[in-house]
Parts: C-alpha cells; structure tokens; sequence
C-alpha cells in the first residue's frame, strides 16, 4: 500500500512548451513605435463668417512655395531645401534688424523664479520677439516627400533656436525638459512663446489642374 | 596522484535545469504584455519619408491610422492602380473628397476613448513619400471638418552627419 503514492509529474516537458510560446510571441510581436512630425491643424473656418482681410505687413511674412515639380521658392529667390534651415532662422531672428525681416516686439515672458542664474529673480525675461509668419503653400500636385522635407526644415529651424535658448538659459536640451515636472513644463511653455512655431498653411489652391 | 583523481572522479555534474522553465516563462509573459498584436492589414504601399525632427508618438492608444498609398498586387486588381486612403483597416473606394468617410472615422475612434483623452486624439498620416499632395489636402480638410486637429506625418528618423546641423 505504501507504494500507491501519486507519481510525480514529468516537467522536462514544461521548458518545450514554454518555448514553443515564446517563440510564437516573439515571430508575432511589432514592437514599433510610429515616429513623426506632430503637427496642429487649424480649425475649420467659420461658414457664417465673413472673409476678413488681415492686414499683415509684409515683412512680416515669409512666403514658402513648393511648386508642381517640387521646386522650392522661398521669399521670392529659389532656393536649396538644405538652405532652407538657416534663412528661416535668420527671418525669425532678424539679427541685424534689418528693414525687410519681420519686426521684433519688446515681450516679457515669466519663467519660474530662481530657475536661471541669467535671468532676474522674479524670473521675467525681457527681450524680443519676432513677430514673423511663415506661409507654407503647396500645389496639388506636389509630392508628399518633399513637402514633409520642407516642413521638417521649418520645424527643425525653430527647435534649433529653442535648443539654444534653453542651453543658454537653463542649461540643457530643449528635447529634454520633462514635462511632468511643472517647473520644467513651465520653462517648456515659456520657450514655446519666445520662438513661436508660427508656420500657417494656406487652404490648399489648384494651381494648374488637378493632380 | 590521487588528490586530483578525485576531483574529476565521479564524472560531470548534471546543471541543474529546474529553473529553466522559470526563466522562459518570465521571458514570455514579458513577450505577452509587450505584444501588440498587428490587428490592421495594410492594403497599400507606404513608403515614409525621412525627416531629421521626428518624435516618438507618447500613448499608442490616442492614435489613429490614415495610409495613403498605392495599392498592394491582390488589391489593386479590384480598385486599380490610383492611390487609396485607408482609414485604419477599411479602405476608401469612394470618389472625390471622402468627407463624410473620414467624419464618420474619426467620430468612430473618437467615441472609442475615455472622456478625458477625447481631445487628445491624434490622427497619423502614414502616406507614401512619391503621392502627391493633392490627395493628402484632401484628408487633411476632412480632418479639419471634423475636429481633428492634432496629426501626425509619420516619418523615420534621417540621420544625418553633424556638418548639416549648423
């Protein structure tokens, strides 16, 4: 009687199995990530509202055109896509203030007190701001790698100048700043006024037939 | 002599392999709770093009997939050989602007999140880089229309040498 014990369970056969899943879940597993360009669209406009003419003055204004044979036009001269970066950086800087580059406002802008030893102690930058737009219009028959080129260039000119800033002043990389940290949000709000991504599309126009 | 005979003497140890099962099933309940199983079939070609400002998108939940490319051999014997949107899984076979097939997407996902995170939603533009833009104006005006502001073009990471950069 003493021999009726229950036998034990064979588990060499645990590790196969175990296996045999980890294998089916390592073939079927996408672990990617999507990575692109977060961008906001503007609202759809107003049907009741009627077309106001904004007066914006022209130096104010850098016009972007890619045509049909993805030619890039920026401000009236063709241009490189690689030059693209630094002529954006120089409208939204204005450097030499120049009469034909956007005009430049006295701005203050809070940031956190005692957050920069560059800064007052309150914490208020005082400095200013270029009130430059840049009007990005694409025809119908422009092909999307370019145009999302185009986009990178521009975005990439005003995460330069925000990187800059944000080592100047606060010692590290724009692309750092943790956003769940207020003081680093607010930093991060902060630098989002000083270099405005001020890029407008324009609603889209055919020119020259359809696709 | 006999020192070191006794070492080696009673032939090698077996491992001890009790723990091997251990082991593989922490692997694969790792492997189980980082699995997203691909749940769309991508009915058209997308090629992303390459931009050196690409992020990572944050909460995979929030986002919403619109391709726009050629369509793959099996499809293309149906729809012919234009480009085609796809709106998650669903293809587009309509003509003209899809307003309301884009509206009626994206008040389906929408309806699909928490309250909170409703405004949150973000729709990624996955459009092969050879379309023309003609097609990607349109969706992005359907978009508009129907209150899905923040997109994303989808792109891979160039890299590209440090001479470039400024």
């Amino acid at each position: 009687m003493a021999s009726r014990e229950t036998p034990e369970v064979n588990g060499g056969s645990l590790a196969d199995i175990a296996f045999l899943l980890l294998i089916f879940f390592l073939v079927t597993t996408t672990m990617d990530t999507d990575t692109g360009i977060t961008r906001l669209l503007p609202p759809e406009p107003d049907p009741e509202q009627e077309d106001v003419e904004v007066r914006v003055n022209k130096r104010n204004v850098l016009v972007v055109l890619l045509n049909r044979s993805d030619l890039l036009m920026v401000g009236g001269e063709v241009m490189d896509r690689l030059a693209l970066k630094d002529k954006t950086i120089e409208f939204f800087t204005n450097p030499l203030y120049k009469e034909d580059l956007p005009v430049m406002e006295e701005t203050e802008i809070q940031f956190p007190p005692g957050s920069s030893s560059l800064l007052p102690e309150d914490g208020m930058w005082r400095g200013e701001v270029s009130k430059g737009v840049i009007s990005l219009q694409n025809d119908r028959s422009t092909t999307y790698g370019k145009y999302l080129q185009v986009q990178n260039e521009l975005v990439a000119a005003v995460n330069t100048l925000r990187n800059d800033f944000c080592n100047l002043y606060f010692d590290k990389d724009y692309s750092e700043l943790n956003t769940n940290n207020p003081i680093e949000e607010e930093i991060q709000l902060g630098i989002r006024k000083r270099y405005k991504m001020n890029i407008s599309e324009s609603e889209p126009k055919s020119i020259g037939g359809r696709n | 002599m006999s020192k070191f005979r006794k070492k080696g003497g009673k032939g090698l140890q077996k491992i001890n392999t009790s723990s091997l099962p251990d082991i593989v099933f922490m692997l694969l309940f790792f492997f189980m709770v980082a699995t997203t199983m691909r749940e769309t079939e991508i009915q058209v070609r997308v090629k992303v093009p390459e931009a050196t400002e690409v992020k990572k998108l944050e909460k995979k939940s929030l986002v919403s997939y619109i391709y726009i490319g050629r369509p793959i051999a099996h499809v293309a014997r149906m729809y012919g050989t234009e480009p085609l949107i796809q709106l998650n899984d669903k293809l587009v076979s309509e003509e003209g602007i899809p307003y309301e097939a884009i509206q009626d997407f994206v008040l389906f996902e929408r309806e699909k999140l928490p309250e909170a995170d409703k405004s949150k939603m973000v729709i990624s533009m996955r459009v092969d880089q050879d379309i023309s833009m003609g097609k990607v104006d349109d969706v992005k005006q359907s978009l508009r229309r129907a209150k899905a502001l923040i997109i994303n073009y989808s792109a891979k990471k160039e890299y590209r040498n440090q001479g470039r950069q400024r």
